[in-house]
């Protein structure tokens, strides 16, 4: 079971019940989590930790779960309409898999300390977020092909530095996740190559889908702008930064989110090219002497507005995912009913 | 909803050997009521890929760890002791330890 951080300080020799340990104690314990980290060596969860460190990584992997779980479903709404049956198990094993993301991120955050059933709650209750991106609706066939390259291309370049994360158990699940997320990317970009080789009516549906996800890709899918690069005032910028800074110092991430967001740009600037698609953004052109591609200005302050938490797609998605939960209670309460039956072999908790 | 009712399950660790000639390894835990629904659940949450030789869960509470806080101690028997290692000796005239499979 995780040992929390008290009851090491406590093991260590330190106060009890929620007292200050003894200073040498506490420096010696912050003392070796730093060499951890500078080392280059994970923190693993019966290490010691400060509680900042405990309570970002707890926002984090639970907002990385809950984007996993709710991301299924814009796409999950067409998996009865899919347009063969091989589209369709694709799909079907892709929407799986996030499901499967979600709960590897679950029980990475339950070595923290915390229960899944609290996040989950937190979730229901709106307290704990998940990526925004979600919160538009998926119009069109076209749009389960859009979303996998561009969001989950997006997923991709967040997470592969992840997998290289301070904390052993967030960076484990995120090798387990990259692994599978390739194939989210590829099997979207074949969706969208099929459409684009196809009629007009399909090329322009395949435009359209990208019209509508490259901006909550490349806005929302990589956080708040944390530097001027990303086209934020200076205002928000060094809000971004002063959390991204601490972020980084204490290995969480490892890049800023507006330098992920660039190499995203990068990434997809020939992707469109190959598909034959525009990406909607008249400011993306090459910048030799960056050596990057330069794009538009993302006007955070509208965008922001423009998709507050109680859209209506933000509130479907919520109300959808409390339902699932209810819905299921009487599975768990089968199964927490079948385990404690009086000739089980071992008891259920 | 009270704990009680959402049926709040065990914790289970669980261990992979994904292939011949590994040994099994641990991939991460699932919660189940038991042994044989966390045998299930790690089965479609953990070998939804590849040809998985076999697969063990083990209660997360059954696990046994040696203390963080005691591990100098704990693990003292490897302490100054560099006569352990080869490298603590003179090397073989022409190099190699017989140890090359050739």
């Amino acid at each position: 079971m995780v040992d929390t951080a008290e009851a090491i300080v406590q093991a260590a020799g330190g106060a009890a019940d929620g007292e200050a340990a003894p200073d040498e104690e506490a420096a010696a314990l912050a003392a070796h989590f730093e060499a951890l980290l500078r080392a280059g060596e994970t923190v693993e969860p019966r290490d010691w930790m400060p509680d900042g460190y405990r309570r970002m990584l707890v926002r984090q992997i639970a907002q990385h779960a809950h984007s996993e779980i709710i991301g299924m479903q814009p796409e999950g709404g067409w998996l009865t309409r899919a347009p063969s049956l091989h589209r369709k198990s694709v799909l079907l094993a892709k929407v799986q898999d996030e499901a499967g993301h979600g709960l590897y991120l679950y029980a990475a955050a339950e070595t923290l300390g915390v229960d899944r059933a609290d996040l989950l709650d937190a979730l229901h209750r709106g307290q704990q977020r998940y990526a925004a991106t979600f919160n538009h609706p998926a119009l069109t066939w076209a749009d389960t092909g859009a979303i996998a390259w561009l969001t989950d291309g997006a997923a991709v370049i967040n997470q592969a530095p992840l997998t290289r994360t301070s904390y052993g158990p967030y960076a484990r699940a995120m090798r387990r996740v990259c692994q599978e997320e390739a194939f989210h990317v590829r099997q979207g970009y074949d969706l969208m190559k099929a459409l684009c080789e196809g009629t007009p009516a399909q090329r322009e549906m395949a435009q359209d889908a990208v019209d509508r996800w490259w901006l909550p890709a490349v806005a929302l899918m990589f956080g708040p702008p944390d530097t001027l690069a990303g086209g934020a005032d200076a205002r928000t910028a060094a809000l971004g930064a002063r959390v991204s800074a601490q972020a980084i110092a204490w290995g969480i991430k490892r890049h800023t989110n507006d330098e992920l967001r660039q190499r995203f740009v990068d990434h997809c600037v020939p992707q469109a090219r190959g598909l034959g698609l525009t990406l909607p953004d008249p400011g993306i052109r090459w910048n030799e002497e960056r050596g990057h591609y330069d794009f538009g200005p993302i006007d955070w302050e509208s965008y922001r507005g423009a998709l507050a938490d109680d859209s209506h797609t933000a509130r479907r998605r919520v109300a959808h995912r409390v339902a699932a939960h209810e819905d299921g209670a009487w599975v768990r309460e089968a199964a927490a009913a079948y385990a404690a039956r009086e000739d089980a072999p071992e008891a259920a908790l | 909803m009270s704990r009680e009712t959402e049926g709040v399950t065990a914790s289970w660790e669980v261990f992979l050997r994904p292939r011949r000639g590994l040994s099994h390894q641990h991939v991460g835990s699932v919660r189940a009521g038991d042994a044989d629904m966390a045998l299930e659940h790690a089965r479609d949450l953990y070998t939804r890929r590849g040809e998985p030789l076999s697969l063990w869960v083990v209660r997360s509470a059954d696990v046994h760890a040696a203390s963080p806080t005691e591990r100098d101690p704990f693990f003292s028997n490897a302490h100054h002791k560099p006569y352990r290692y080869p490298e603590h000796f003179t090397p073989l005239t022409g190099g190699g330890d017989h140890d090359d499979d050739d």
